[in-house]
């Protein structure tokens, strides 16, 4: 009995030891899925006939934006076969958790059926690499079979973005997203005397002159910019390099610094509301309430984000200027500080997100999903109609530019400013050269980590070194800089 | 790129117990859960015996016990993440705290942004969370004790104090032991309480993050190598952890008790 016990017992501590020393990831080799080869998904996506196909279309994303113009300006169009039903997956962006639902269930796309593969998902500009330079998105001329007319109405830019190594375009959107600066109208004449978009503009022209009018605006008792963040993306889409290098090395550019050099100067003396992206403080800045100067944002950001926080009260459920535009026109007017902004380019070009429409590798419906591309991407009469409906920017340059020039087009909001000859303009300067796929991560981080630094909680050094501690873990195959 | 294309697994051997152990900011994290622990439990254990006392005290005759026995478990029974969101928003910068102190005349505070306002907002959800758990156990001991050896201390001229000293405390013992060890384990677990009220970020330059949120971010980053290691890490701190404190609160009566131990030990076979 005795020997027993201790035979159990050995067995036991052996079997322990063993889970101790397990398999581990420290090193970078990459292996890649034995899913989808290159080649393969021309092949692929012929459905089995026998099989219950294309009943289903799974449409993935992290908000709401795309459902909405898919149903006003698709299934309302009577676009979509009877016998198909929709079903949307919404999962939210914030730390990485929409990239990481997609990446298991793409990756699980082989094992389930028809009716749950994904058909179409959208990506953002901030890691569209990342999906644009791997197996499971489609081409959408070879394998979609939209053809090169079609998107030849498109910006330049957003083919860029999801061109692969192979020179593949592999997504495509409804949306350019050059970046303006948003200001309020009523505290630019009371800082700067007077609320004319181009003198704003001349006052605004350069980050010297920017600086200028934030102490101005400081000795008014008013804030330049509402937080930390909203210069970031006029700096961060500038850049000179990629955010990683060939070597996996996390690179921190030199306008990221001037990002981190202004803001400390901004919030040390007082010239911004220390508040940060999304926050609470951050949308009350731009309601009635606020006392902040104006908030650079690119063009959904005006039409959605902006005019929603402008209002005193909020838009009753359900209605967007798509879906009910008598009941929008009642409920904005008059509410709030509506009509109270005004754009301008401000200092520098940017631009700031964007959703791009992918195919997913091994979709059953893909005749399906070449058509909402066509509809919702190509076709100048349906852009026309969302940029007159919703304000946004659409990728059409034809169809942009004539409503640039139409004198009758402005908007409501921006105080009767035709706000897309401005967009028209700072759409053509954008840059997209140096994105990398991990832009979203590292975005995100070192806006947190020098969050700290900006509240004056830890120095340059420790918070860099935060930034740093927070990239690896977020993405372990990237080095740490010495 | 990690996530779409998966890396590894690789045979490492031990490297990820060094990185976790040597190259890591570990021990930052394990201080933190510590010193976040101890703020939620010493007001909770003073408290609780405080109230377990009040509650099963013939000579107090507290009325209404069985009310406050319901209230003080309460906030039990909400999912703590939950609870979190709440105080999130009861202490954002623009929240109703902040108002109130505002209209009070006092500079709003930023909870959020100072290191002890989030380790103080955590351990007092900790606290209130479990007060009302760690009473009711704490009850049932005081409740155990026999009467006749209050009386017995009280004849003999003990005030309260010396009774509940030298009398109710050695008594509750292994009642004691029980809470303290539960605690410091539901401590080293300690997750989403900080995880939903610091957004996963861990506060102000980390110092609120705690081991697990770190084995979380690991974990979120299909970094299993790194996480399982940890893993097992953290249950050595705890087994560890826990027969320290088991031997140093018990280990006492069996030396008072040897003679009969070993008649009983002999009784058995």
């Amino acid at each position: 009995m005795r020997n027993f016990k201790r035979i159990i017992a050995l067995i036991l501590v052996l079997m322990m030891s063993l889970s101790l020393i397990a398999c581990g990831n420290a090193t970078n080799e990459t292996v890649t899925p034995v899913e989808p080869a290159e080649s393969e998904p021309t092949t692929e996506p012929q459905p089995d006939p026998a099989a219950e196909s294309g009943k289903v279309l799974n449409i993935w994303g992290w908000n709401t934006e795309f459902q909405g113009l898919f149903e006003k300006y698709f299934v309302e169009a009577g676009l979509l076969p009877d016998d198909v039903e929709v079903k949307f997956t919404i999962v939210p962006s914030d730390d990485n958790a929409y990239q990481n639902a997609l990446d298991e269930a793409l990756q699980n796309q082989e094992n389930v059926s028809n009716n749950e593969k994904i058909d179409l998902f959208l990506i953002e500009a901030d890691y569209a690499l990342k999906y644009v330079d791997s197996p499971y998105t489609l081409n959408i001329i070879k394998d979609v079979g939209l053809t090169a007319s079609d998107i030849a109405g498109q910006y330049k830019y957003t083919q860029d973005i999801v061109t692969d190594s192979a020179g593949s375009i592999k997504g495509t959107s409804w949306q350019a997203t050059p970046g303006l600066f948003a200001y309020r109208r009523s505290i630019a004449k009371e800082v700067l005397g007077t609320d004319d978009p181009a003198q704003v503009q001349e006052a605004l022209s350069t980050w010297d002159k920017f600086y200028k009018v934030a102490e101005q605006a400081h000795a008014k008792g008013y804030k330049m910019l509402s937080g930390y963040d909203d210069s970031y993306r006029t700096f961060s889409n500038n850049v000179s390099t990629p955010w990683v290098d060939a070597d996996n090395n996390i690179i921190i550019d030199d306008n990221i610094v001037k990002w981190i050099e202004q803001t400390k100067e901004f919030t040390d003396k007082g010239y911004n509301n220390k508040s940060s992206l999304w926050d609470d403080q951050w949308a009350a800045d731009q309601g009635p309430g606020g006392k902040v100067f104006g908030f650079f944002y690119s063009t959904w950001g005006i039409n959605f984000t902006l005019l929603g926080n402008a209002l005193e009260t909020p838009l009753p459920e359900g209605v967007t200027a798509t879906s009910n535009p008598v009941a929008f026109k009642e409920a904005t007017e008059g509410n709030g500080i509506f009509g109270d902004y005004g754009v301008v380019e401000g200092p520098q070009n940017y631009y700031w997100g964007g959703s791009w429409l992918c195919a997913a590798a091994g979709s059953d419906n893909l005749d399906l999903v070449q058509e909402i591309m066509r509809t919702m991407t190509c076709d100048k009469d349906t852009l026309t109609t969302i940029t007159k409906d919703t304000q946004d920017f659409t990728n059409n340059i034809e169809a942009m530019e004539s409503l640039a020039a139409d004198d009758n087009f402005a908007s409501a909001f921006l105080g009767g400013q035709n706000h897309i000859k401005l967009f028209v303009e700072s759409a053509t300067g954008i840059d997209m050269s140096n994105i990398s796929p991990y832009d979203q991560g590292l975005n995100e981080e070192i806006q947190t980590a020098f969050r700290d630094y900006f509240n004056g909680t830890v120095d340059y050094e420790t918070a860099l070194n935060n930034f740093h501690t927070a990239a690896i873990e977020k993405y372990p195959d990237l080095n740490r800089p010495d | 790129m990690s996530g779409l294309k998966q890396i590894g697994p690789n045979f490492v051997g031990l490297e990820n117990y060094k990185t976790i152990l040597f190259d890591s900011d570990l021990p930052k994290y394990a201080s933190n859960t510590i010193i976040i622990w101890l703020l939620g439990f010493i007001p909770q254990i003073i408290i609780s015996l405080t109230l377990a006392i009040w509650f099963t005290s013939v000579r107090l005759k507290l009325k209404f016990t069985g009310f406050f026995k319901t209230v003080i478990y309460m906030p039990n029974l909400i999912m703590a993440a939950a609870f979190s969101m709440l105080f999130w928003a009861l202490f954002s910068d623009i929240g109703p705290i902040n108002n109130l102190l505002v209209a009070l005349g006092h500079e709003p505070f930023s909870f959020m942004q100072s290191v002890w306002g989030n380790r103080g907002l955590i351990a007092l959800m900790n606290f209130l969370m479990w007060f009302g758990n760690t009473t009711i156990l704490l009850m049932a001991g005081v409740m155990g004790i026999d009467n006749s050896i209050l009386e017995a201390a009280q004849i003999d001229g003990a005030n309260a104090w010396q009774t509940f000293w030298h009398v109710t405390i050695p008594s509750i013992k292994p009642i004691l032991v029980y809470v303290f060890l539960t605690s410091l384990i539901g401590g080293i677990q300690m997750f989403d309480v900080p995880q939903v009220l610091t957004n996963s970020e861990g506060g102000p330059n980390r110092t609120s993050m705690t081991m697990i949120m770190y084995l979380n971010k690991h974990l979120f980053s299909k970094n299993f190598g790194l996480a399982g290691s940890l893993s097992v890490i953290l249950f050595i701190i705890t087994s560890i952890l826990s027969f320290i404190v088991y031997r140093n609160l018990t280990e006492k009566q069996p030396k008072n008790n040897d003679l009969t131990n070993q008649r009983v030990k002999g009784g058995t076979k």
